[in-house]
C-alpha cells in the first residue's frame, strides 16, 4: 500500500471536492454539469482504485500469477460511466432548451426572471 | 409463466419502451402503453398472492445462483410496492390519453409514453431486485426518465425545476454509488442478503459506518426528506399533471423502500439504531419537515403546488414511522408508504382534470368547482379528508398506526406533532374546498370533466375508501412485511 496506495484516495477525495464545490458556486448550467462530471469522474477513479492491488495481474488465468486484481469493481463502473454520460447528455439538452427559451443560462438571471425558482 | 413473475413485472415495460417510441400517431402509444402496465399490475398481484403462500419468493436471472448472479428477491414488503407502482401506472395510463394530448401535444406522444412506460420499469426494477448495484442501475433510469418528463410540462419553469432535480438526483445517485462501493471493498459482495450475513462481524469498522452514511444520504435526497426536498416543489408543479400524478404516487415512496431495505435488512436495525445515531438524525428532520411543509402549504396560491409542499410533509409522517425503530413503527411507515400513493395520485390526477378544463391549477381556477365539475370535485373532497386522515378513509388507517406506534414508545411530543400535522392538512384542504363550494365560478359554462379523466380517478377514489374500511388485506401485509424486515436479511 505504500507509494501510489494512499495518494490515490487523496487525489479522489481532493476531485470530490473540487466537483461539488462547483456544482454548488458555479451560476453557470454548463458549468454546474462540468463540476458533476468532476463528482462523478472522481467516484468512478475510487472504484478503479479499489479493484486493484499492487503487482496484481489482469483477471486472466496464468500458472505464474499468484496475484490477480478484482475485475468486478471496473465491470460495474463502466456501467456507472454509461449511466453518467446519459445523465450529461439529458442535462446539455436541457440546458440547449433553457438558453431557447430564457435566453440565458445563468442561474442568477433565471432567478430574477421567475421569483418562484 | 408464474415461476417467471418477479422479472415480467420488470420486463414488460422494459420491452415495450422502445416499440412505443417507434409507434406513430397519439392512439397507439398510448393504447400499448395503457396494455402494458395492466399486464405488469396482473403479474404484480399474482406475485403478491405467491408471497402471501410462500413467505418468500426468488428468482434467479439466467439460472446463476445468487453471490454470482443477480437475484431478484420479492418478500412482503416490496410485493406489496409493486402492486402500488404497477397499479398507479395501470390507472394513470388510461387517464394520460386526453391529458397528454392538451398538455404535451400528440406529435410527443409517443416518446412520452416510452419515458413513462421506462418510469415505471424503474421504479419497480428497484422494488424487485436483491441487488445492491442493480438498484443503483434502476435508480438512474427512472430518474432519466423522470428528467425527461418534467421538462415536457408546458410550463417553461418546468426545464429549470428538471435541470435542478437532475443535479440533486445525481448526486443522491452517485453518494449512494460511493456508499455501494466502500461496502464492496469491506464484503466482496453486493447481494443485500450476502451483505446482511457478512456486514455484522466488521460492523465497527469506519468504512462501513462512511458507506452507512452516504447511502442514507444519497437515498434521502431521493425521498425528499426535509431539508433535502428542495427539488421537489417545483418538479411537481411543472411537470404534465399525468407524470405528477405517477411520480408523486410511486417515486418517492420506492426511495423510501430502498432506505426501509438497507437500514432493516442490509445493516439490520442493531446497527442503524444502536451503533449509528440513525434515529436522532432522522427524527427531528422528519418532524420539522411535517411541520414545515405542511405549514408552507397553506399560503401556497397554486394547488398543484400546495400538495408538492404537502408530499414533503407526509414523507415526513412515513420516515418518523421508520425512524422508530420499532415493528409497530415499521408496520405504520409501509402503510402510510401504500396509502399516500393512493390518495395523492387521485388528488394529483384530479387536479389534472381541473387542468384540462380550467386551464390551471390555481385556487381562482377551483373558485365554484361544486357547481361547474361536480364529479372533479367531489373525488378532492374524498382525497383531501383521506390526506387529513378521516376515519373511514385509508389516511386514517396509517395516522391511527404511527400515533399507536408513538404511544407504544411513550413518545407524546411526537403525537402530538403528528396531531398538529393533521390540523395543519385540515387547514391547507379546507380553504380548497371552501373556494370550490361557496366560491363564484369564473365562467358557470365549463363543463364536467370526460368520463376518461372520471373513471381512473373514481376507481383511486374507491381504493382510498376501500382500503379504508376493509383494512385487513393492506394491514396484514404490512404487518407480516414489519415481522420480516425486522428478523432482518439473515432469513434465507
Amino acid at each position: 500500500m505504500s507509494g501510489l496506495g494512499i495518494w490515490n484516495y487523496v487525489i479522489i477525495i481532493f476531485l470530490m471536492m473540487t466537483g461539488l464545490y462547483m456544482v454548488i458556486s458555479s451560476s453557470n448550467l454548463v458549468k454546474k454539469l462540468i463540476g458533476l462530471n468532476v463528482f462523478q469522474t472522481s467516484v468512478f477513479f475510487m472504484y478503479i482504485s479499489f479493484g486493484y492491488i499492487t503487482g496484481g495481474s489482469g483477471p486472466l488465468y496464468n500458472e505464474n500469477v499468484v496475484l490477480y486484481a478484482n475485475p468486478l469493481t471496473h465491470v460495474l463502473i463502466l456501467t456507472a460511466i454509461v449511466v453518467g454520460v446519459a445523465t450529461t447528455a439529458v442535462g446539455l439538452a436541457l440546458t440547449i432548451r433553457i438558453k431557447e427559451s430564457f435566453g440565458t443560462i445563468e442561474e442568477d438571471d433565471l432567478h430574477k426572471m421567475d421569483s418562484s425558482l | 409463466m408464474l415461476m417467471h413473475l418477479p422479472v415480467l413485472v420488470v420486463l414488460a415495460p422494459l420491452l415495450a419502451a422502445p416499440v412505443v417510441a417507434l409507434t406513430r400517431g397519439a392512439i397507439w402509444p398510448w393504447l400499448l402503453s395503457t396494455l402494458v402496465s395492466w399486464f405488469s399490475l396482473l403479474c404484480a398481484v399474482l406475485l403478491l398472492i405467491q408471497v402471501q403462500q410462500q413467505g418468500l419468493v426468488i428468482y434467479t436471472m439466467g439460472g446463476w445462483e445468487a453471490p454470482w448472479g443477480i437475484e431478484y428477491r420479492i418478500d412482503f414488503a416490496n410485493a406489496l410496492l409493486l402492486v402500488l407502482i404497477t397499479g398507479l401506472a395501470s390507472v394513470v395510463m388510461p387517464y394520460a390519453r386526453l391529458s397528454v394530448e392538451q398538455e404535451v401535444g400528440a406529435e410527443r406522444s409517443p416518446m412520452f409514453y416510452a419515458a413513462l412506460l421506462l418510469l415505471s420499469l424503474g421504479l419497480s426494477g428497484m422494488a424487485a431486485t436483491g441487488d445492491a448495484f442493480n438498484v443503483f442501475v434502476f435508480l438512474e433510469i427512472s430518474s432519466l426518465a423522470t428528467y425527461t418528463l418534467i421538462a415536457m410540462g408546458r410550463d417553461r419553469r418546468a426545464l429549470t425545476a428538471s435541470f435542478s432535480y437532475l443535479v440533486m438526483g445525481t448526486i443522491g445517485g452517485t453518494f449512494y454509488l460511493i456508499g455501494i462501493g466502500l461496502l464492496y471493498v469491506m464484503t466482496g459482495t453486493l447481494n443485500m442478503a450476502d451483505l446482511a450475513e457478512r456486514l455484522p462481524a466488521i460492523s465497527d469498522s469506519s468504512t462501513v459506518r462512511t458507506g452507512f452514511a452516504f447511502i442514507v444520504t444519497g437515498i434521502c435526497l431521493k425521498l425528499a426528506l426535509f431539508p433535502l426536498h428542495l427539488w421537489l416543489p417545483n418538479a411537481y408543479t411543472y411537470s404534465p399533471s399525468a407524470v405528477t400524478a405517477l411520480l408523486g404516487a410511486t417515486a418517492t415512496k420506492v426511495a423510501i423502500y430502498i432506505l426501509i431495505r438497507f437500514v432493516f435488512t442490509v445493516f439490520g436495525p442493531e446497527f442503524s439504531f444502536g451503533a449509528e445515531p440513525l434515529a436522532e438524525v432522522l427524527i427531528p428532520l422528519a418532524v420539522i419537515g411535517l411541520l414545515s411543509a405542511s405549514t408552507v402549504s397553506i399560503g401556497q396560491p397554486n394547488i398543484k403546488r400546495m400538495l408538492a409542499y404537502s408530499s414533503v410533509a407526509q414523507i415526513g409522517y412515513i420516515v418518523l414511522g421508520i425512524a422508530m425503530g420499532t415493528a409497530m413503527g415499521l408496520t405504520a411507515a409501509l402503510l402510510h408508504m401504500f396509502n399516500h400513493g393512493l390518495m395523492k395520485g387521485a388528488l394529483f390526477m384530479t387536479l389534472g382534470a381541473v387542468a384540462y378544463r380550467m386551464g390551471g391549477t390555481n385556487l381562482s381556477d377551483m373558485q365554484g368547482l361544486a357547481k361547474t365539475m361536480p364529479l372533479t370535485f367531489w373525488a378532492f373532497v374524498i382525497g383531501g379528508l383521506s390526506l387529513i386522515g378521516v376515519p373511514l378513509t385509508v389516511g386514517f388507517v396509517s395516522k391511527w398506526h404511527l400515533i399507536l406506534a408513538a404511544v407504544e414508545l411513550g413518545w407524546w411530543p411526537i403525537v402530538i406533532a403528528i396531531l398538529v400535522g393533521s390540523m395543519l392538512a385540515v387547514v391547507y384542504v379546507g380553504r380548497v374546498v371552501e373556494a370550490g363550494f361557496f366560491g363564484e365560478a369564473k365562467d358557470p359554462t365549463r363543463r364536467e370533466a370526460p368520463a376518461s379523466l372520471l373513471i381512473p380517478i373514481w376507481v383511486l377514489i374507491f381504493a382510498n375508501i376501500y382500503f379504508g374500511i376493509d383494512t385487513r388485506l393492506t394491514v396484514d401485509i404490512a404487518e407480516a412485511a414489519a415481522a420480516q424486515l425486522m428478523a432482518g436479511g439473515s432469513v434465507r
